[in-house]
């Protein structure tokens, strides 16, 4: 609906390469701020906070675990669009 | 004179003209007005204002201006202006009426100084905000609503119930901090939870708010759960079980929110979520950690109706909310798009953005009161966060493959609400001392420090690269067209089945004992039939000559009887 007319320009994105720059972008970010930690003095409530880089291997590992944990919990949940439709009748 | 009229009742009163105003330009105005007129009321109002009368020998307060009601009171008027400016386009009375009537119930409701005067607002918000629910006409909404409406006017009971067991043991019905003994508190405390969508109590929160309208769950995103929030607040800070149930709350909607495919669903989880954070600073209940329940809740409105906006956004244009059949809609769409990144950095609470400067506060607490558990929870969701609602949102919808939908940009209305609540989020991350200043406590707290910048920025941006991580090894799951089974399955499928089986035992015992009743009725005419029918013994014409034996075998039996 809606539709505007279409148009074939091809944007930046299209383009895989571009795509994979924003990716070793990101990489290169990463690095960075973990290296970070070397460069200022952090002020810390608990001990862990205080290791290394402790933040972004906390938030990757927490956001893989969430990812992993919801694939295993989908199989488990996971039903037909219209399951509701039926029982509801 | 102004200052005399209760807040919301002009939104409530003023509804009421709405249907009576035939030009759209005209009810549009006037709509916009009552929210901006009531705002300016507010400012009017002295904090320590409070209004009390006698009614049926209890003491009613049904105005109490302090600081805490006021922040309240400031961000649902913002929130009702600026949904009206997104349903600009809409020639609905209903839902006119409806959105404006809950508003003021909602502004009402935080300014209650007693518990009755909460219970009315409490049920005007639940009975005037499901006709946004039914207002997108159709079977899904009708059935969603109705379960809706049902939880939270049962809500409403339960406060009443409680209400009236608090004034039995305390002899007053003042809304203030209570203490958690005896039945009173307890139901007033899950009355409160279900509005504010406590694990377990929650399903209400993504079954009815995707099924309403385009605009109605923009105006629902902002007041129920937050009115409740004011109320857990109010009556119960410093209640320690209210930081685990509010962890709970942060993370275990998240998992749900990874897998669900409406993305206005996933909002509704990642609202559910964000919830958490206030309900956490509530049991921590220090002036630090209220501070950032009130501040959460303030910033929290305004990112969380921009997302629900740019996703209503979608929805009007393409007719789908679904991330299984959007994507690449950036290319047609770069405002609502670049609106929604906004949204998604505010809750993912980048630097700079709202999020950042309101639950770093709640977070800061927990840990300033060695809750570590907490703390650590607090920081998974925080990456969680951002991770289902900070990229996913944007990426399923604007980005990821091209869906090859083409749809024209956003009315203009719509992108003049996203652009001026886009702007709020911006304004609070990057100047936090306005907002810091009307919070109800003094605040002693910098959110700009090197190191919280720092683990901020370490945080979100090793999620993302856990997303990119996912995506390119193909471990994330991808979005299905389907339903997850949630808490509700309890009381949509087996409660269900339970009342069919009634319905069919009822049915069955009925048959039978109706089938009994026929055949005993069969019997009985059957042997009235045998003996009386036309062929029946009793009915049977007899020949004279045996009628005369048989009086005569009688009358000989008759005068043996006599002489023995």
């Amino acid at each position: 609906m809606n539709d505007a007319p279409r148009d074939d320009k091809t944007y930046w994105l299209d383009d895989k390469r571009n795509v994979d720059k924003i990716w070793y972008g990101l990489l290169a970010v990463c690095a960075l701020l973990f290296a970070a930690d070397a460069f200022y003095h952090k002020h810390v409530h608990f001990g862990a906070e205080s290791w290394f880089g402790f933040y972004g291997v906390y938030g990757f590992v927490a956001c893989v675990f969430l990812v992993l944990a919801a694939r295993v919990l989908r199989r488990m949940l996971i039903r037909p669009e219209d399951y509701y439709d039926k029982a509801d009748d | 004179m102004i200052e005399h009229i209760p807040p919301g009742v002009i939104l409530i009163a003023g509804a009421v003209l709405v249907p009576l105003l035939r030009n759209p330009a005209v009810r549009n105005a006037y709509m916009l007005l009552l929210p901006l007129v009531g705002l300016w009321g507010l400012t009017q109002m002295a904090p320590g204002t409070h209004w009390a009368f006698e009614a049926f020998g209890y003491r009613l307060a049904p105005v109490r201006v302090d600081q805490l009601s006021l922040i309240f009171g400031y961000i649902f008027h913002i929130a009702a202006a600026l949904s009206i400016v997104y349903a600009f386009h809409i020639r609905d009375a209903v839902q006119q009426v409806a959105g404006l009537v809950y508003a003021g119930a909602a502004i009402g409701g935080a300014f209650a100084g007693d518990l009755i005067t909460l219970f009315v607002y409490w049920e005007g918000t639940a009975v005037s905000s499901v006709f946004l629910i039914w207002a997108s006409r159709n079977n899904a909404a009708l059935r969603s609503g109705m379960r809706y409406v049902i939880i939270h006017v049962g809500s409403g009971v339960l406060l009443l119930a409680g209400a009236m067991l608090h004034y039995r043991a305390t002899g007053s019905v003042a809304f203030d901090k209570m203490t958690l003994s005896g039945l009173g508190p307890t139901l007033i405390l899950i009355a409160f939870g279900i509005k504010a969508a406590f694990p377990l109590l929650h399903n209400w929160l993504q079954d009815a708010y995707p099924n309403a309208t385009v605009t109605g769950t923009v105006f629902l995103s902002a007041f129920t759960t937050k009115l409740a929030i004011y109320a857990l607040a109010r009556g119960f800070p410093g209640l320690d079980m209210l930081i685990w149930v509010g962890a709970a709350m942060t993370a275990f909607p998240i998992f749900y929110a990874v897998i669900e495919n409406d993305l206005r669903r996933v909002l509704a989880y990642s609202l559910n979520n964000q919830l958490g954070f206030m309900v956490v600073g509530v049991g921590i209940g220090t002036e630090m950690s209220l501070n950032g329940t009130a501040a959460h809740a303030f910033s929290h409105i305004l990112y969380k109706a921009l997302l629900f906006m740019s996703m209503g956004a979608v929805l009007f244009r393409t007719g789908t909310c679904k991330g299984s059949e959007l994507g690449g809609l950036y290319k047609t769409m770069p405002w609502t798009a670049g609106f929604c990144i906004v949204g998604a950095a505010s809750i993912s609470a980048f630097p700079l953005f709202s999020g950042f400067i309101s639950k770093s506060l709640i977070i800061t607490a927990a840990a300033d009161g060695g809750h570590w558990i907490v703390w650590m929870v607090l920081l998974f969701a925080s990456a969680g966060v951002f991770h289902h609602s900070g990229i996913k949102i944007p990426y399923f919808a604007f980005f990821q493959h091209d869906s090859g939908k083409r749809p024209k940009e956003a009315p203009f209305n719509m992108l003049v609400a996203m652009g001026i609540t886009a702007f709020l989020c911006i304004a609070i991350g990057v100047l936090p001392g306005p907002l810091y200043a009307i919070l109800p406590y003094q605040v002693n707290f910098e959110p700009y420090t090197t190191t919280h910048v720092i683990t901020q920025l370490q945080l979100l941006i090793f999620s993302a690269l856990a997303f990119g991580f996912l995506m390119r090894t193909g471990l994330y799951p991808p979005e299905l067209r389907s339903v997850n089974l949630d808490f509700d399955w309890f009381y949509r499928r087996p409660a269900i089945m339970i009342a069919h089986a009634f319905r069919d035992a009822g049915s069955r015992t009925q048959i039978g004992f109706m089938t009994g009743l026929q055949r005993q009725v069969k019997w009985l005419i059957a042997v009235t039939f045998r003996h009386h029918g036309p062929e029946g013994v009793l009915a049977r014409t007899w020949q004279t000559g045996s009628t005369v034996l048989w009086v005569a075998v009688l009358l000989v039996l008759y005068l043996i009887f006599y002489f023995v």
